[in-house]
């Protein structure tokens, strides 16, 4: 029983510092502001998930698995309320998205949301 | 007055799971304390079925279910990208049309597109999410509309 | 491995520190400030299961409550004040103060 309790949070450990990892590359390597976005997404939700999740196996109180399972509850409900006010703020204030096949409509966009 | 009853044992159980002590003292505090949020809450006129939808709690573990499955699938088509470079991605802008008719429905909606890495809502308008994708295939997919659908039976 | 995946946290928490002060506009920052803050959440939950004490997941739970404010309260200065980056659109919010 204790050996299976190490090997599957050790695992979960290691997707979970690949994930957050791979999001912090992602956020260096991603050419423009929206698409660095979609790597923090990654270290967000499943990074991690996976972490807490490896955490709550290895606990052995009740009440700390409840304070994990409340900070996972948390973090998955802060992740999209930040990532869509940032892309919102951006959006309105110019930031226009690179390589995007419709450039036009998104400057249609821009000036009717300067408007209202 | 369901809703208030709701919102009292949410907040009975945010305040036991967090202290751990169950002296008399701690919890007539806990008590006074739950009270006084009540009241505030109350006098902000926000206990509603839009801060407490306790009729969504029947359906919506199924649909948590299914999210997690996509929330998991779209995470490794992301890190396969991080890891591909710059050349593998196709960042799209576009607009896409939503069949909820709650507000509720189209939060949910919108919610579920940003937490899933790969795509962003960035802003509603009426019937319209804005929604910026890292590749094109992920707003095709949404097109197809089983995100949609599922939204919009949770609804009723 | 709760050691390694502490490394793992701080590793990308450098990488997130090097982007908000390379980042060539302010979201950029923004961006990198809110995931260094996720990740602290994370790097002291783990820290609590390495040193043995989980009172520290206290810490966490604030922690990240107080990023979660402080995030969305720059962004609603940014929607209100000298936040903008054309000098026109500058002027016509001016005249709408």
């Amino acid at each position: 029983m204790e050996i299976v309790i190490t090997i599957s949070s050790g695992f979960l450990l290691l997707v979970g510092s690949f994930l957050c990892i791979s999001g912090g590359i992602g956020l260096l390597r991603f050419p423009d502001f929206y698409t660095r976005m979609h790597a923090v997404g990654v270290t967000d939700t499943l990074g991690a998930g996976m972490i807490l999740a490896g955490l709550m196996i290895l606990s052995t109180d009740f009440l700390v698995f409840a304070k994990l399972v409340m900070i996972l509850l948390f973090t998955l409900l802060i992740g999209p309320t930040t990532s869509h006010v940032l892309a919102k703020a951006a959006f309105h204030n110019g930031v226009i998205p690179k390589g995007s096949n419709n450039l036009k409509q998104t400057k249609e966009k821009e000036s009717t949301s300067s408007i209202i | 007055m369901k809703h208030t009853i709701s919102l009292f044992l949410t907040l009975v159980a945010f305040w036991l799971l967090n202290s751990g002590h169950y002296s008399l003292l701690i919890l007539s505090l806990g008590f006074a304390s739950i009270a006084l949020i009540l009241v505030i809450a109350h006098k902000m006129d926000v206990v509603d079925h839009e801060s407490q939808p306790i009729y969504l709690s029947r359906k919506i573990f199924g649909y948590y279910i299914w999210l997690i499955k996509e929330i998991i699938k779209a995470n490794i088509t992301v890190v396969k990208h991080i890891w591909l470079g710059e050349k593998s991605i196709s960042p799209t802008l576009k607009a896409i049309k939503v069949s909820q008719k709650t507000d509720m429905g189209k939060v949910i909606y919108a919610n579920s597109i940003t937490l899933t890495p790969g795509t962003v809502a960035i802003d509603i308008v009426d019937n319209e999410i804005t929604v910026h994708a890292l590749l094109y295939k992920d707003i095709e997919s949404l097109e197809i509309g089983e995100m949609d659908r599922r939204v919009t039976l949770l609804e009723r | 491995m709760l050691i390694a995946a502490t490394l793992a946290i701080l590793v990308a928490m450098i990488l997130a520190i090097i982007r908000g002060i390379a980042g060539p506009t302010l979201y950029d920052r923004i961006l990198a400030v809110n995931m260094f803050g996720t990740k602290t959440v994370l790097l002291i939950s783990l820290l609590g299961f390495v040193m043995g004490r989980p009172e520290f997941l206290d810490i966490a739970i604030v922690y990240a409550l107080i990023n979660f404010i402080s995030v969305i309260g720059v962004l609603r200065y940014s929607d209100t004040n000298q936040f903008k980056h054309t000098p026109k659109k500058n002027k016509s919010i001016e005249k709408e103060l």
